[in-house]
């Protein structure tokens, strides 16, 4: 009777977790760090505001940089490398850069990573916009983009599609 | 190595009404034999468990051609994970201490259940987690 009960408790379990992580997997999410506003701003002038530290400075895409954990027992890094390769050879100034979880742990642990494939978007600065763990759909990583490079009035002056809003839209 | 995924997803799917004949009958026999399948697939490859046979001899020539294949590895290494539980589980069972054995089949079969069901590798996702609270070794590399 008592195993009877185990394995309902286990299967029952075992689908919730499971629910949970479907819902979750390949959604970016944005990182909503309390560093908004004038403190996001500060930073942005300090070497401190990426992430990666100052060894991935020259591997860091000019607007913006699709960056994946991986590790050897994983399934779903395949995929997210084709989506994620994909994208940055799509768009101009964006970079893809994956790094071994295994052999960069102190990375790992600083960035609270607990699962490969781990997508971060970064912006131009190397900060943190979007964050997800699995294979994320080309679609969102576009999306994340949109947000991590700035539109119209930045820097280069080269809109991105998702920035451009046809006036005619509203009015229809 | 690569293997078809929906293979591993089939394997799982026998390993988990296995398990759950076990918690059921808490047979000690039963989850030795699961925990040889499972040391099969951790030692040679997922590939070569008599579950994976069953599905290449019986299902995939019906099924046709995988979409795509995947790595060998992950799957691999999760039979291990599994052989863990079930070699745990097993000692349980057999030295009458059941609640241990009930405990390490559950997760058991928690994890296959997750990986029939949803096609969720929960024994791929601890590689990183045991890595992480390892301590770090000072060897070269970092």
């Amino acid at each position: 009777m008592i195993g009877v009960m185990t394995a309902i408790v286990a299967l029952l379990a075992a689908t919730i977790i499971g629910v949970a992580w479907r819902r979750r997997n390949g959604v970016l999410r944005s990182t909503t760090d309390a560093k908004s506003g004038a403190d996001a701003a500060d930073a942005a002038e300090g070497a401190d505001a990426a992430v990666l530290g100052p060894e991935f400075a020259s591997k860091l895409g000019e607007r913006a940089t699709l960056v994946q954990f991986s590790s050897a027992f994983c399934a779903p890094c395949r995929a997210t490398r084709r989506v994620l390769d994909e994208v940055a050879a799509m768009v101009d100034g964006v970079r893809y850069v994956e790094i071994d979880a295994e052999s960069r742990l102190d990375l790992v642990r600083r960035l609270a990573v607990l699962r490969t494939p781990t997508v971060l978007v970064l912006d131009g600065a190397g900060r943190v916009v979007r964050r997800g763990t699995g294979p994320p759909r080309k679609a969102d990583v576009i999306a994340a983009l949109g947000v991590a490079i700035p539109g119209p009035t930045g820097p280069t002056g080269a809109p991105m599609r998702e920035a451009e809003h046809r006036p005619s839209q509203g009015a229809r | 190595m690569q293997v078809d995924p929906r293979g591993q997803r089939f394997a799982a799917a026998v390993t988990s009404v296995v398990l759950v004949a076990v918690l059921v009958t808490g047979s000690w026999l039963l989850l030795a034999a699961q925990a040889l399948v499972f040391a099969i697939g951790a030692g040679f490859g997922a590939r070569y468990t008599p579950y994976a046979l069953i599905f290449r001899g019986l299902l995939r020539p019906r099924l046709g051609p995988p979409p795509q294949l995947e790595d060998a590895a992950p799957p691999r290494f999760s039979q291990g994970v599994g052989l863990v539980f079930a070699a745990v589980g097993v000692v349980g069972y057999g030295s009458a201490v059941t609640w241990l054995g009930l405990i390490a089949t559950a997760m058991a079969l928690a994890a296959a259940f997750l990986n029939a069901a949803f096609g969720f590798c929960l024994g791929c996702e601890l590689y990183l987690l045991i890595k992480r609270f390892t301590p770090q070794t000072r060897s070269a590399g970092g």
